[in-house]
């Protein structure tokens, strides 16, 4: 299982890091945003993906999971969701001011 | 335990909440947003004379020991840092109040810079490395926010960049916790001491902690700090001056407290990398300074080249040197906020950024021109001045360990920052050019005034109180050398 989540974090990993490297806006925060999901995948398979009860004192369970990963998961998601819609919000904006969403003509300044 | 830790994390985040609901209303917003900072600064004040009686303090979270719990440690580092922190956000809020503009306050400027302090201030304090994950957040989603407010077209081109290297530096941070939470299964700062020291620092652990190096020195400016000079140009001057203090001076806490703390083992490779970014870092940075005759981009690289500066006294590692690097930091806060201001005034007074467009400002301001020359001198470390004890330590340091290369380059770092801020100098005050228009003198308002006289007076009183101030950072100094205090202090109560 680790192997096939190894793969799928790889593939995440590349589409995304493909998705930044494009000129246009809107592709480049997809690109961060599949990247993040990536790395949600990557914390939840570092700790070795295991089958136990939660870990609660009550369950009296032979294994317990990890649940340090999953916290860090669920803060991250959060987190990358704030920025990502800001990202979007701000992003817009940008075309709506600027004319453009492609970076390459977003580059420099005006006084050069 | 003490639960004053982490009263100045808490204050800034109610203000901010209260703030919120008083958006339309800018002079209340003013006076709760500076008086929550000074009383923060009174309470920090506390929490370090508890320090150096008590030693470390530190607040395990719901009373969970840990290294399960979330914990809250206040070493004389960090509280040292606080304390500067607050008192730079201080002055930039006192010069915010009448220069920032009623549209920007509206649009609750003051919630964001409290937010941003919140960020910066638990970074400082937090024990383990996801909560440092998680301040750094809120700090950078409050500076996305600053920076942007205002909406103009530099603005907002200038922030796409910044929030999207912010973006990725985030995320290879979140990916370098999960490689070393496999590696080793902790994320507390001062277990995973212990725990990469029984693992021994071999090549997986070295390569983690370069994912950390990059991670940090991305949001530090540390060599990789292409984003730096154009994103720290577009906001209004006080929002600069917050940034320019505060923002990479978070990045190199977090460089310092991993590489002193978690990852020195291997000195050999992890420390002279650092050495080596540190010293391209000061180079690049000193080209940057001197090539450009735009006052902003002049500062900007100047931020680069004192974060090259207090890299390289990381890098050096001895009691010494870590000793010069907390001075020479808490030194570069107060200055760099104070040079920031400064310059803002500058390019108001003179309606342009380029030196080429301004001259023979000292008959109109002399105050202003007589500040900066000060601060001038203050960062390059003329003796009487702050910078100095800080660079002197550093460089002895550097000495008495051998690295002959990396100190010469060190030591002509601050001949560029000399010429690069004379350069500032002489073009804005000194120059007289019949074929410039005649500055109008113009009125600050008073609480400008105070702002930049509150913080040229600390910067003159670190550098004659050195024996006082030294006191203090040399208890940093000596957690930072002695990483074996910090974790005693942590895990054995």
């Amino acid at each position: 299982m680790e192997l096939y989540m190894a793969i799928a974090i790889g593939v995440l990993f590349a589409v995304g890091l493909y998705l930044i490297l494009s000129k246009s806006l809107l592709r480049i925060i997809l690109g961060t945003s599949l990247l993040t999901h990536g790395i949600h995948l990557l914390l939840l398979t570092t700790a070795k993906l295991k089958t136990g009860a939660a870990p609660l004192l009550g369950e009296k369970a032979e294994a317990y999971v990890d649940p340090l990963p999953q916290a860090l998961i669920l803060t991250s998601i959060v987190i990358s969701f704030g920025v990502t819609s800001f990202f979007f919000v701000l992003a817009y904006k940008a075309y709506q001011r600027l004319g453009t969403d492609d970076m390459e003509e977003l580059r420099g300044n005006e006084d050069e | 335990m003490n639960n004053w830790v982490v009263l100045p994390l808490l204050l800034p985040l109610v203000t901010a909440v209260i703030l919120i609901f008083l958006s339309k209303k800018v002079r209340l917003q003013r006076g709760i947003s500076l008086v929550s900072v000074l009383i923060n600064l009174a309470v920090t004040v506390l929490l370090v004379g508890q320090i150096s009686r008590d030693g470390i303090q530190t607040l395990y979270m719901g009373g969970w020991l840990p290294p399960y719990g979330i914990v809250f440690v206040a070493d004389m580092f960090a509280a040292l840092l606080v304390l500067i922190t607050l008192a730079a956000a201080a002055a930039s809020l006192l010069f915010a109040f009448r220069t920032i503009g009623e549209k920007r306050e509206q649009y609750y400027f003051y919630p964001f810079v409290q937010f941003l302090l919140a960020g910066v201030i638990g970074s400082f304090l937090t024990g383990d490395l996801f909560n440092l994950f998680v301040c750094f957040e809120v700090m950078l989603i409050s500076s996305y926010a600053l920076i942007v407010l205002g909406g103009t077209k530099r603005q907002l081109r200038e922030t796409l960049k910044y929030i999207l290297i912010n973006i990725l530096s985030s995320t290879l941070f979140v990916a370098a916790m999960a490689y070393l939470y496999g590696a080793v299964g902790t994320l507390n700062m001062a277990h995973l001491s212990e725990r990469v020291a029984e693992a021994q620092q071999g090549g997986m652990l070295n390569s983690i902690a370069v994912m950390f190096l990059i991670v940090f020195a991305l949001k530090a400016g540390l060599f990789l700090f292409f984003w730096l000079p154009g994103s720290y140009s577009v906001p209004p001057t006080a929002v600069i001056a917050l940034f320019g203090a505060l923002l990479t001076k978070v990045g190199l806490y977090a460089l310092i407290r991993t590489f002193s703390l978690i990852f020195y083992h291997d000195q050999g490779f992890t420390h002279s990398l650092i050495g080596w970014l540190a010293a391209a870092t000061m180079l690049l940075g000193g080209l940057g300074a001197a090539a450009y005759k735009d006052i902003h981009r002049v500062l900007n690289y100047n931020v680069i080249i004192s974060v090259g500066f207090i890299a390289f006294g990381l890098s050096v590692g001895t009691r010494e040197a870590f000793d010069g690097t907390v001075l020479y930091l808490l030194h570069d806060m107060i200055a760099k906020a104070l040079l920031f201001l400064l310059g803002g005034m500058i390019i108001s007074a003179a309606g342009s950024s380029s030196l080429n467009q301004m001259g023979g400002l000292i008959k109109t301001y002399p105050a202003a021109g007589w500040m900066f020359f000060i601060t001038a001198l203050a960062l390059v470390g003329i003796p009487p001045l702050s910078g100095f004890a800080g660079k002197l330590l550093i460089v002895s340091g550097g000495i008495s360990a051998t690295d002959y290369w990396l100190t010469g380059i060190a030591v002509f770092s601050s001949l560029m920052v000399l010429y690069s801020l004379m350069n500032v100098f002489i073009g804005a005050f000194w120059r007289d050019d019949p074929m410039l228009p005649a500055v109008e003198r113009k009125k600050w308002p008073a609480p400008v005034y105070v702002s930049v006289t509150a913080l040229l007076i600390i910067v003159l009183g670190f550098g004659l109180g050195a024996e006082w101030v030294y006191s203090f950072a040399g208890q940093a100094g000596e957690v930072l050398s002695n990483p074996s205090l910090y974790i005693d202090a942590v895990l054995k109560e």
